[in-house]
């Protein structure tokens, strides 16, 4: 009985939704051509993957803490170009990625300071800095994109071992570190229970406007910091860079089962949203389906996962209110 | 028996509405007080000065002999003042482990007010708080929404024991609930008195808090019209004066 539980509670878990959804899709397309599962193409897929997952795991413990930020798409752009034109003007490079990953951590405090301070939704501040932070992007080009300059140390983030690239393990060690924090650490607790009732966790104590303020820093921080990998692996700064990345990152928090009311979510969730939406676009390319259908199965991934995880919160709570007619 | 709660002359206004008229009150400890009145009648301000969300324009709280002012629903939570709000005490998608726990989390490898949490005490103690005010659930993992709405206000309670609060503030703990879970609610107020907690329960349902309550204060329009001990009145008298003010 009790074992029976446990696989039924197991089973409501969102992210294991996504899980199985990922092992089907991974089936799938290894059916369709079994060259998808081939080194060569782990090794292309999960080179661009790593700069994906940073940014959802930033978006999806936002969206847990209750907030958006749709701005990440740009500033994964303004970091790297001004790392690289302060690289230019003569500024250290150590220094310079400091500076950079700054505004990373200003934007996001910008679009926490604006969203809290006013009480308007982070929807409309932060698609206020995405234009913003687009801007500011292409008037650091000035006019023409910047050549990469190799004295920043980018093999450190970006070297091509045999199969991975560095990045992923930089992208792993922040899901490690920040998945800590959010499962197993007393913010983490603060930032579901700021997202899950914002009364409730502030009528126990809990400082929520300090615990969401937290959420969109990191957020800003983490866009830039995979940004900043991006073009270290491309060694190209281009304005256009993370173009529609914002509805992606969120596409991938949703997949892996992160509420778009917060409060809920995993870490754990938007990795594998990340992972997903990067080998469905390689599978479609693989399958020789037309490029174009990209759009339309990660379209109907998304709707797909967000009414499997409503279905399957509706029924648990359904068997909880059964159990208390008992 | 000593007063644990004294206020005096507590006044407060909301935009120019004189919500709370010049309120003296005294709460014996170790008793159950019931606090009614219509809508309006300004319990809801009350038990918010209380608990610290709001500060009073005027008046003195003073709190076992000392006089107190509270900045903020912590300080009066630091002092063992606990305020359980109608619709939202708990977070409905956590565990009643992690519920009982917000915000004084047990943690380790702390550095300054961060740290990890003790999983596994916080889950043991939180069941054993469960077993102390009666409440059997089968794991302290399960999430809150899927108990019925007794066994939450019982967590709740629960919570409030397991912090040592003196004083368990309880906005309308029986709305919307069946009958047998407002009795199961009634029993665990029942229950703390002897525990050596104070209850203010407060309800526009007379016939919620009579059987339990030692004394009774009723309120309409942000004033205090009557503060009766149970045995000097009746659950008639109270009713007029609930409906005729």
């Amino acid at each position: 009985m009790s074992k029976n539980f446990s696989l039924r509670s197991l089973l409501v878990r969102p992210e294991v939704a996504t899980f199985l959804m990922f092992l089907a899709i991974m089936i799938g397309f290894y059916i369709a051509n079994e060259r998808f599962l081939d080194a060569r193409n782990i090794r292309i897929v999960m080179g661009i993957t790593p700069e994906y997952i940073i940014v959802a795991i930033g978006i999806a413990i936002l969206m847990i803490s209750g907030e958006f930020d749709l701005s990440v798409g740009s500033v994964f752009a303004l970091v790297p170009m001004t790392i690289v034109q302060m690289v230019h003007q003569g500024i250290p490079p150590w220094f310079a990625i400091f500076l950079g990953l700054m505004i990373g951590i200003i934007v996001g405090f910008v679009n926490g300071f604006i969203t809290l301070r006013f009480g308007i939704p982070s929807f409309i501040a932060t698609l206020g800095m995405l234009y913003i932070a687009r801007s500011l992007t292409t008037v650091a080009t000035a006019g023409f994109p910047p050549p990469f300059p190799h004295i920043l140390p980018n093999e450190l983030f970006v070297y091509q071992f045999e199969l991975f690239r560095a990045s992923l393990y930089w992208a792993l060690l922040v899901a490690v570190v920040l998945g800590v924090m959010l499962h197993r650490s007393n913010v983490g607790n603060w930032i579901y229970a700021t997202g899950g009732d914002q009364n409730a966790a502030s009528s126990m104590g809990i400082k929520t406007g300090n615990v969401k303020m937290f959420c969109f820093i990191l957020c800003g921080f983490l866009a830039g910091f995979a940004g900043m990998i991006q073009t270290f692996r491309l060694e190209a700064p281009l304005p256009s860079q993370g173009y529609l990345l914002e509805l992606e990152s969120i596409a991938a928090a949703v997949i892996g089962g992160v509420s778009l009311f917060g409060g809920i979510g995993t870490v754990f969730g938007a990795v594998i949203g990340a992972i997903l939406i990067r080998f469905l676009e390689s599978g479609i390319i693989m399958a020789r389906i037309d490029a174009e259908w990209f759009r339309a199965g990660l379209g109907s991934l998304i709707i797909i996962a967000v009414v499997f995880n409503t279905y399957i919160s509706r029924r648990a709570t359904r068997i909880g209110q059964n159990k208390a007619k008992d | 028996m000593e007063d644990i709660i004294v206020c005096e002359g507590l006044n407060k206004y909301y935009s120019g509405v004189h919500a709370l008229k010049d309120l003296s009150l005294k709460i014996k400890k170790d008793s159950v007080v019931g606090l009614i009145g219509d809508n309006g009648a300004g319990k809801s301000t009350l038990i918010k000065i209380l608990s610290g969300a709001h500060q009073p324009d005027s008046g003195h709280i003073y709190f076992e002999g000392n006089k107190v002012k509270f900045k903020s629903t912590k300080e009066a939570m630091n002092l063992g003042i606990e305020t359980i709000y109608q619709y939202s005490a708990l977070i409905p998608e956590m565990s009643i482990a992690r519920n009982i726990f917000i915000g004084r989390e047990q943690t380790q490898y702390n550095v300054g007010n961060f740290g990890l949490m003790k999983t596994k005490t916080m889950q043991d103690d939180a069941m054993k708080a469960l077993t102390d005010v009666e409440l059997h659930l089968r794991s302290p993992d399960t999430p809150v929404n899927q108990l019925s709405g007794g066994e939450r206000q019982g967590v709740v309670i629960a919570r409030a024991m397991y912090f040592k609060s003196k004083v368990l503030i309880l906005d309308e703990p029986t709305n919307h609930l069946s009958v047998k879970e407002t009795n199961k609610v009634l029993r665990f107020v029942e229950g703390l008195k002897s525990q050596g907690v104070t209850s203010i329960f407060i309800t526009h349902n007379l016939s919620h808090v009579y059987p339990i309550a030692d004394h009774l204060c009723v309120m309409a329009r942000g004033e205090k019209i009557a503060d009766l001990d149970k045995r000097d009145t009746t659950i008639d008298h109270l009713t007029d004066l609930l409906v005729n003010g």
